[in-house]
């Protein structure tokens, strides 16, 4: 088993996925990336600063708490919350960002630019950004940014340019092709945080990496609380970085469940969902192969999802591969179903999730109950809600 | 040698001739205005015709090309249609060597091998990806090797010297390099390192360079002229198509600029 937690290949290969897809533009860029990575990574005094900085700036390690009104509410097995959602940011893209900018700062390229979907990603990288005194560019999408309001506004006032993007169905997808243009272009003095366990080598398993802080938390955490390890995890999955992140650590249990959550949106047909693994194909997208929402001409589909950070037409090559050796299995929750749990949440813990780890919870929300009472599970609560509260005003009608 | 490309070169580099590469999108603004421009392309003396194959996420190109793809998907354009438009043409008697430039996606799609076998089929002479570099072609490039089908490989300003000795090492047909680090574009002025990066290269081999990215004007083809064997122009011609849509006379005057940058390319 120690077979799962050693890929990739040298050019990035989780079996027949991943890989560098990309202009030869960045072919070298991306090289010296993943030697400078893999220079950092070995190094005691990298890991010593990335560890302070999770630590005092970010406020690892998150708490993994007992959701007891919920268990209780669902009558079946004891649920834990891993709190990413309390990080600096509101969710764990800070665990990559502050990663990558101590790369960036090593490879000397003080220009940041990155996507974002949900605005999480671009909050925390325009964090980093700040506090290291890098000029930073942030691509969104233009649904995403009225969707996302807030999240726009936070971004700015952490002193970066927030760049709408137009093109195609102006959400996450065209905001990572935005961004990898401005890349291309500036590849000599920018770095590309990109936000997920996606594109191209050494993004995937870089982002892991820096992401598997929480599985390894959540393990230490769990044993110490219940004496044994939990029976599943939950992790909603959009390019797939918290649900790796969480999973990884767990990959050679291989009594622990571990069980992705994707976005079903309105429904399972083309163009109302981006559950890829319900209705993807093998294909290539922004750097890597993967499982991709195209149709029969190799063009890629529209996605939906109530979620800005779920609604992505590739998923994390990673996910792909753990998913043919079914160490990982991948299901769906509906719109409404995420709405619920996002509500159910709030009214019965106090806690309001990311309208993208309320994918997770509702999924918990279906096996829970069929689960025995001395059964534990952990649901990776990746974000917290804040960001979401205008959008689900518009559509939770409260009296 | 039975590769229209190959031939090509080969009879340029007999006359000491410069040639043109002429992009435009496939389909756009329909296939049918593709294979009329493609022939009255050939008639201007365009030496190799690069076919855009559309995809919907073009993440190397600029504003320019980005809405000549979405006007060829929006007319129904698909791979198999741009292999039949090819074949069509070459029924019709055209004989301008065609590469077809695409993002993988598509060719993945219809599977690879597949592709090889109907591209040549049709009378297509290569095939350019964006964004399939050599470490990815590796699976597939002895089905290329088995056909007349020629893998064209990229260079770019940032490829550094040890890695263009690999390319040019497994390139096919002619090098493409990629002379400004950013998207497809016109552009004011040219890239400034043309001639270092072209000579760099052809320290490494004897195949044919054709340099592209930027260059908009007959000016500025001429000026690259002097330092690769050919010159690519592609965004210039395409806004060209977007303006005059689907007026009478499109072809004629397209071919007509088309007709201008060759002359400004043979000198």
């Amino acid at each position: 088993m120690q077979k799962l937690q050693s890929q990739p290949d040298k050019q990035g290969h989780f079996g027949p996925y991943g890989g560098m897809f990309v202009p030869e533009t960045l072919m070298t860029a991306l090289k010296e990336l993943a030697a400078e990575y893999d220079r950092a990574s070995k190094e005691p005094k990298f890991k010593r600063d990335l560890a302070c900085y999770l630590n005092e700036y970010a406020g690892r390690p998150t708490r993994l708490y007992f959701a007891e009104r919920l268990t209780r509410e669902l009558g079946g097995a004891r649920i834990y919350l891993k709190r990413e959602d309390l990080l600096h940011t509101g969710a764990h893209k800070i665990n990559n960002c502050l990663g990558q900018i101590l790369l960036a700062q090593r490879m000397g390229k003080r220009r940041i630019i990155a996507e974002t979907g949900a605005g999480q990603h671009g909050v925390a990288t325009a964090t980093v950004a700040a506090m290291f005194g890098c000029e930073c560019v942030i691509y969104m999408g233009e649904v995403d940014m009225a969707r996302q309001a807030l999240n726009v506004y936070r971004m700015r006032l952490l002193g970066a340019k927030v760049v709408g993007v137009s093109a195609g169905q102006r959400t996450l997808k065209e905001a990572i092709s935005e961004a990898m243009r401005d890349w291309t272009t500036n590849v000599r003095t920018t770095h590309y945080i990109l936000g997920s366990a996606l594109g191209s080598h050494p993004y995937p398993m870089m982002v892991r990496d820096f992401q598997s802080c929480i599985g390894r938390e959540a393990r230490r955490q769990i044993l110490k609380k219940e004496g044994k390890l939990p029976a599943a995890i939950i992790a909603c999955v959009g390019g797939g970085s918290n649900s790796i992140g969480i999973f990884h650590a767990f990959l050679n249990d291989k009594k622990v469940r571990l069980i992705g959550v994707e976005a079903g949106g309105r429904g399972i047909q083309p163009g109302d969902h981006a559950a890829r693994f319900a209705g993807g194909s093998l294909g290539v997208l922004q750097g890597t192969r993967t499982f991709v929402l195209q149709n029969a001409d190799g063009q890629i589909e529209l996605t939906h999802s109530v979620s800005a950070g779920l609604d992505y037409a590739a998923v994390g090559p990673e996910h792909a591969w753990l998913r043919d050796l079914k160490r990982i299995e991948y299901t769906y929750a509906l719109d409404d179903e995420a709405l619920r749990a996002f509500r159910f949440l709030a009214e019965k813990e106090g806690i309001i999730p990311a309208l993208e780890s309320a994918h997770a919870v509702a999924h918990a929300m279906k096996l829970a109950p069929k689960m025995r009472k001395n059964q534990v599970v952990i649901v990776n609560l990746s974000g917290r809600g804040d960001k979401d509260v205008q959008q689900a005003a518009g559509i939770l009608k409260l009296e | 040698m039975n590769n229209r490309i190959d031939q090509r070169f080969a009879g340029l580099r007999a006359q000491g001739r410069k040639g043109l590469v002429a992009y435009i999108t496939a389909g756009d603004p329909d296939l049918d205005a593709t294979k009329r421009l493609a022939a009255a392309f050939e008639r201007a003396g365009v030496d190799v015709l690069e076919l855009g194959v559309p995809f919907s996420d073009p993440l190397a190109d600029g504003v320019v090309n980005q809405l000549a793809a979405e006007r060829a998907l929006k007319s129904g354009t698909t791979l198999r249609g741009i292999l039949d438009a090819v074949r069509a043409l070459r029924a019709g008697g055209c004989q301008i060597p065609v590469v077809l430039f695409t993002y993988f996606n598509p060719v993945h799609r219809y599977g690879v091998e597949k592709f090889v076998r109907a591209a040549e089929a049709a009378g297509v002479d290569g095939m350019l990806a964006l964004d399939l570099p050599p470490e990815e072609t590796t699976a597939w490039e002895k089905q290329f090797e088995s056909s007349t089908l020629r893998l064209i490989y990229l260079v770019a300003p940032t490829t550094p010297d040890a890695r263009i000795a690999e390319i040019a090492k497994r390139a096919g047909g002619f090098i493409y390099y990629v002379s400004r680090e950013g998207v497809t574009g016109m552009q004011q002025s040219l890239a400034g390192n043309i001639a270092a990066m072209t000579a760099k290269i052809h320290r490494h081999t004897r195949a044919p360079i054709a340099v592209g990215f930027g260059i908009s004007t007959p000016e500025q083809a001429r000026a690259v002229a002097a330092h690769a064997e050919a010159v690519v122009v592609g965004s210039a011609i395409v806004d060209r198509i977007a303006r005059l849509g689907g007026s009478a006379d499109m072809v004629g005057q397209v071919a007509g600029f088309a007709k201008s940058l060759v002359d400004a390319v043979r000198g």
